[in-house]
């Protein structure tokens, strides 16, 4: 069961504002609870996705929009994970033309589909129909018994400060 | 020492090797800062560079594809390149990419630095 996302963000195409994506949606994993490294991973295949979008989709240009939400989803027993949805305005490509480069030819550049693909347990790309742009939906299934009991931050009343 | 965006980059001489150590996030805006002092450095001929990279919170695949630039160079320039002090999370992003195992990797800057 997927929840109304927890939190929509909208920004920029300007990539000097991941370092606080990146920063946040570690906090938001960690507040979900995941632990730490599993955490840093998530936010590390959602700047990799990010950076994509504004390096393809936007051709490097600083404005156009991105759409980011985050949702708990949920299970019967509690947690099952957190599902991650980025969409842009950006130039629309073949879905099955983003696949990860052969990591045995070793150059510079490539790895960000191969990270993403490798750190969530499912990613779909698609076209958003009938309009510009793509869409990224990712999802990171949590594993019960590494469940976290915060996120680390010091609490302020029921927020994670 | 390279101060463009938030990533800061200091060079320093050792014995026997230039050693530059960045502090701070690398991601796809501040790898830039990290790719042109290692450039520098390269120009500079050292014996050996060492990329000290305790200082380093977070680094992406901008961040890696910069280290294996540098390493085209070093092999190109017959300059040896060493990394040192990866933290956690940024071994794990080079164990992701299966980067690992192509660089070669100590400790310490002194381990990296001994002849």
């Amino acid at each position: 069961m997927t929840t109304a996302p927890e939190i929509r963000l909208e920004l920029a195409s300007n990539p000097a504002y991941l370092c606080a994506v990146r920063e946040m949606v570690n906090l938001v994993s960690r507040r979900t609870g995941f632990p730490d490294a599993a955490a840093g991973k998530i936010a590390l295949a959602v700047d990799e996705a990010l950076a994509n979008v504004m390096n393809h989709g936007y051709n490097r240009r600083t404005d156009g929009r991105i759409v980011m939400e985050i949702r708990r989803v949920e299970k019967s027993a509690g947690l099952e994970g957190i599902r991650i949805v980025i969409e842009d305005e950006g130039k629309q490509v073949d879905p099955a033309t983003i696949k990860s480069r052969d990591l045995s030819d070793i150059r510079p550049g490539g790895l960000g589909v191969h990270i993403i693909r490798e750190v969530m347990d499912s990613v779909l790309y698609e076209k958003r129909e009938g309009r510009l742009g793509m869409r990224l939906t990712m999802m990171k299934k949590i594993n019960p018994g590494e469940v976290a009991s915060s996120c680390g931050c010091e609490p302020r009343g029921d927020t994670c400060g | 020492m390279a101060d463009k965006g938030p990533l800061l980059v200091v060079t320093e001489q050792r014995e026997g090797a230039l050693v530059v150590s960045p502090k701070g996030e690398v991601g796809y805006h501040e790898a830039p800062t990290l790719r042109t002092a290692l450039r520098e450095a390269f120009d500079k001929k050292p014996k050996r560079l060492v990329a000290n990279l305790a200082g380093v919170s977070y680094m992406a695949t901008p961040g890696l594809a910069t280290l294996v630039e540098a390493l085209q160079i070093s092999k190109r320039t017959q300059t040896p390149l060493v990394l040192c002090n990866l933290t956690d999370r940024v071994r794990a992003v080079f164990e992701i990419a299966k980067l690992h195992t192509i660089f070669k990797i100590a400790d310490s800057v002194d381990a990296a630095t001994a002849p």
